[in-house]
């Protein structure tokens, strides 16, 4: 996608370089290029300038000045997201907190930890591990994204379906406004007196608040885990397979599924021992005490079978377990080696529609030409398709944004929403239109405006304008039928 | 990745490769994390999927800046995030074409230039030796910290001449000899005690490491080509395998088919030696139950090992050493952060030693933490840069070859 022309304001500049060491401060193009994107390189913008503060009270200057100067200010983690919520502003500066990746403390009475938003998420249960203690939600890209970028995109993971997502294991945030003011959301309390704030903190994608501070819950580690492989001839038994089980009164740790040409695709890097023969391998995991893990094995196994698994694999130790999430949690960049880029959606349907929605997708993929291997959280009914393009080719890179969003107006037919997990950022900005009718968008923008009057944290996000919702819809007109005739148009 | 490759990349015998190589790029990131630059820097630019942006616009044809280079030259080619890349990405390949571009579209200052050039000729000459001599003698008045790594070297012992029917070349190395010459002498009797002969040749020098990280491409395939004449005859009379003991080395040896493959009258044979080049670790597993009988009990048995990124990285050989010496008696304890590079990395400990000194300054923390006896490892360049702290350091090998009885 194209990008505006770089504003740069010297005055700005000047002032920044005032607060911040040489090399803290980069706004050269060659500096600040490999900045333009996250995780999703679909949509590329280079920023003004770009700030690696090294400590807080530089963080504080560089949101007072900015705010003064009316210059927008975008914070960044590990630049992993998928949806673009940390793309720079052409007229403003990145914020990257990446500098701050100290644990501060870790209680082992309390189950807590406290650390500052650089960390890395698979960092705090490493640091954690002596203790016997882990922290549960794992994103697949938990080796390198940031607890601040969880907080911000509120993220899940493998094991977020029993354990619940980003908000369910923070107890308390600390940060500052885009004007510099400190604020805390969030108590070491089970519960905090008056409007739970933290709840909305957390999944604002950088929108209210810049984090400058995390104390996570933490949980014991479980005595045993283990993982079945359940093979299937066809994706949409698959699909019932996973309602199935949830219809048994079973939670699963983890229920993930791979679709035959996301196992092949990521067997070579992970050797993880995937049924390479199968239409989809589903991974369901059991963890507690032996007792427990070995009942309700038992009874998962059964589920499966009765479901038409063909073939039923428990991994054997703690290796082949790790194995089987190694697979999967490699499965998106491994597409890597198939296509130069991929694009990987978030929409998330009821379990029932899982079948049918992936058989929409098989139509899809002849439509566009282009191919979607499955790789998902199938327990939470959020699906991640990664639609292979060449980002050389204009049109390859038109179908693969018209594929994605087909996949998620879809997804919002079936009763479901654009996004699972990975934020909405700038990526389905559109599909936003399609989800909400106007007066609940206003509401999202008049809590955007309580913390942010002048709009300059993170602008443009989330939220989609007026405009945007007009244009988007005149599309899709002229496109073709109107996918949602009930849903009122701007 | 795509890239749109500048005229003057398209002509280069590694533009297209450097493409190809980006083309898997997909910017997940995932590297970042097993970065040890990116770990210290908190910058983009000084992690991979940052360098990989700096060398694509190179590549495209957009003129580079010292910074460019800066954190080119920042990057300890580790290699540790092609075992972290998913996609599987061949970052040192590309690090290594972008820093050969970069030399020819920006050229390192003169003083720069000659401080590269004299490094190589000292590193991998005849003066090192006689330099190290001084170094060691005049350790009372130098620095604590460079005076321990002065400390003097362990002797040879004997090398053993018994012929035997089955021959293995080895690489002696530059620098190793005279900083560490028992490595090669107990590498010598470790494989006499199996029945294996170990050749080396006089004329056969440093593999070219040294001066291909220096920016001198052209004079490091001068010294492919001097080890390949010097081993032809030994190869075509029935040398079994090329033994490396120095993993560096190793990494680099397996490299010779692809960085000669453009010349026609070495291609083939320089692929044969990449065929043939074996870290002792390839060669020994299955020697372990022929080799047990022959030790006696081990000195210190509470041991890390500290994988170089050459072995764990680059040649992709994890575990194998640790299996071996579980096998053997040794109780080969974790530490933390095992996939991280200690700073040594070739001439970069002398070119970017604030960087070494605190990379230095934490593996040695971690490998310290668990109390062992002693370190081990597989790399000169790891053993010189570990050595000068509390702990002993050595080669594997040579913790092997004390045992022989």
């Amino acid at each position: 996608m194209e990008s505006a022309v770089v504003e740069s304001r010297p005055e700005v500049l000047a002032a920044l370089a005032r607060i911040l060491p040489r090399e803290a401060l980069l706004v050269e193009a060659e500096d600040t290029r490999p900045y333009e994107c996250d995780g999703l390189t679909l949509i590329r913008q280079r920023p003004m300038a770009v700030a690696l503060p090294q400590t807080e009270a530089q963080v504080v200057a560089v949101l007072r000045l900015c705010h003064r100067l009316g210059v927008p200010v975008v914070p960044r983690g590990a630049g992993t997201g998928l949806a673009g919520s940390a793309l720079p502003d052409a007229g403003g500066v990145l914020l990257s907190m990446a500098r701050f990746n100290r644990i501060l403390a870790v209680d082992r009475r309390a189950c807590t930890a406290t650390v500052e938003p650089g960390v890395r998420n698979l960092a705090i249960s490493e640091a954690a591990a002596p203790q016997g203690l882990y922290y549960a939600p794992d994103p697949s890209s938990q080796v390198a994204c940031t607890i601040g970028g969880n907080v911000a995109e509120n993220s899940g993971g493998v094991h977020c379906l029993k354990y619940g997502l980003t908000l369910h294991n923070v107890l308390r945030v600390r940060g500052y406004t885009v004007d510099g003011e400190a604020v805390e959301f969030g108590s070491l309390a089970p519960d905090a007196a008056g409007l739970d704030l933290l709840a909305l903190v957390v999944g604002s994608e950088g929108m209210l608040a810049v984090t400058m501070e995390v104390t996570v819950r933490l949980v014991p580690r479980p005595e045993l885990a283990r993982c079945i492989m359940a093979s299937f001839a066809d994706v949409a038994q698959a699909g019932d397979a996973v309602a199935a089980l949830i219809a048994a009164g079973i939670i699963p740790a983890g229920l993930e599924m791979l679709d035959q040409a996301a196992s092949r695709l990521v067997e070579p890097f992970a050797h993880a021992g995937y049924d390479l023969e199968a239409a989809a391998v589903l991974l369901c995991e059991s963890d507690g005490t032996p007792e427990e893990v070995e009942e309700e094995i038992a009874h998962m196994s059964q589920v499966l079978r009765a479901a038409q698994a063909t073939r039923i694999q428990v991994s054997r130790d703690e290796a082949e377990r790790l194995k089987f999430w190694a697979g999967r949690k490699n499965a998106f960049p491994a597409a890597g080696r198939a296509a130069p880029a991929y694009y990987c959606t978030d929409g998330t349907i009821p379990r029932k529609h899982i079948g049918q929605m992936l058989k929409s997708i098989q139509a899809m993929e002849r439509r566009y030409g282009l191919s979607c291997p499955n790789v998902f959280h199938a327990g939470d009914g959020n699906l991640h398709p990664l639609v292979l393009f060449d980002d050389s080719d204009p049109d390859s890179v038109a179908r693969a944004e018209a594929f994605g969003a087909e996949i998620l107006e879809e997804s919002v037919r079936l009763g479901g929403t654009v996004t699972g997990e990975h934020g909405v950022g700038m990526e389905k900005l559109n599909q936003m239109c399609s989800q909400f009718d106007r007066p609940t968008l206003d509401a999202f923008a008049a809590v955007k405006r309580a913390f942010d009057p002048a709009g300059t944290l993170n602008p443009g996000k989330v939220i989609p304008s007026l405009h945007r919702c007009a244009e988007y819809g005149r599309q899709r007109v002229v496109g073709g039928a109107l996918p949602h005739p009930e849903l009122p148009r701007f | 990745m795509q890239t749109e490759l500048a005229d003057f990349a398209r002509q280069h015998a590694d533009g297209p490769e450097a493409a190809d190589i980006l083309r898997a790029c997909v910017h997940c990131g995932f590297c970042t994390a097993t970065c040890p630059t990116y770990q210290l820097f908190g910058d983009e630019l000084d992690g991979p999927r940052g360098r990989i942006y700096l060398i694509k616009q190179v590549l495209e044809g957009q003129a580079p800046t010292e910074r460019t280079q800066l954190h080119l030259d920042r990057c300890l080619t580790c290699r540790a995030c092609e075992t972290a890349c998913p996609s599987g990405v061949k970052y040192g390949r590309l690090v290594e074409i972008g820093r050969e571009l970069l030399a020819e579209r920006r050229p390192r200052g003169w003083r720069a230039q000659a401080a590269r050039r004299a490094l190589a000729w000292v590193l991998t000459g005849g003066a090192f030796a006689p330099l190290l001599a001084v170094g060691r003698l005049l350790r009372p008045v130098l620095p604590m910290r460079l005076g321990a790594q002065l400390a003097p070297a362990r002797a040879a012992g004997t090398w053993p001449r018994t012929p035997r029917a089955r021959r293995m070349l080895l690489l002696a190395g530059c620098v190793q000899p005279a900083l560490a010459p028992n490595i090669n002498a107990a590498t010598a009797r470790v494989f006499d005690a199996l029945g294996i002969e170990v050749l080396t040749v006089a004329r056969a020098g440093c593999c070219g490491a040294l001066r291909h990280h220096l920016d001198q491409q052209a004079a490091a395939r001068e010294d492919m080509r001097r080890n390949i004449d010097a081993w032809w005859p030994a190869i075509e009379a029935g040398a079994e395998a090329i033994l490396v003991n120095a993993s560096g080395c190793g990494t680099m040896l397996k490299d010779y088919g692809v960085l000669l493959r453009a010349d026609p009258a070495y291609a083939a044979k320089a692929a044969r030696i990449s065929a043939l080049a074996r870290d002792l670790c390839e060669v020994l597993p299955p020697l372990v139950a022929a080799l047990a009988p022959r030790l006696g009990p081990a000195v210190s048995t509470r041991v890390v090992f500290h994988p170089p990124c050459s072995l764990q990285h680059g040649q992709q050989l994890r575990g194998v050493v640790e299996g071996m010496l579980v096998a053997l008696g040794a109780q080969v304890l974790p530490f933390a952060d095992a996939p991280l590079c200690c700073g040594s990395a070739g001439t970069y400990s002398l070119l970017q030693p604030a960087v070494s000194a605190t990379l230095r300054e934490r593996k040695l923390a971690a490998l310290t933490a668990p109390r062992p006896e002693v370190i081990l490892s597989a790399n000169i360049g790891c053993l010189t840069q570990l050595s000068g702290g509390a702990t002993p350091v050595q080669h594997w090998i040579e913790w092997l070859d004390e045992r022989l009885r």
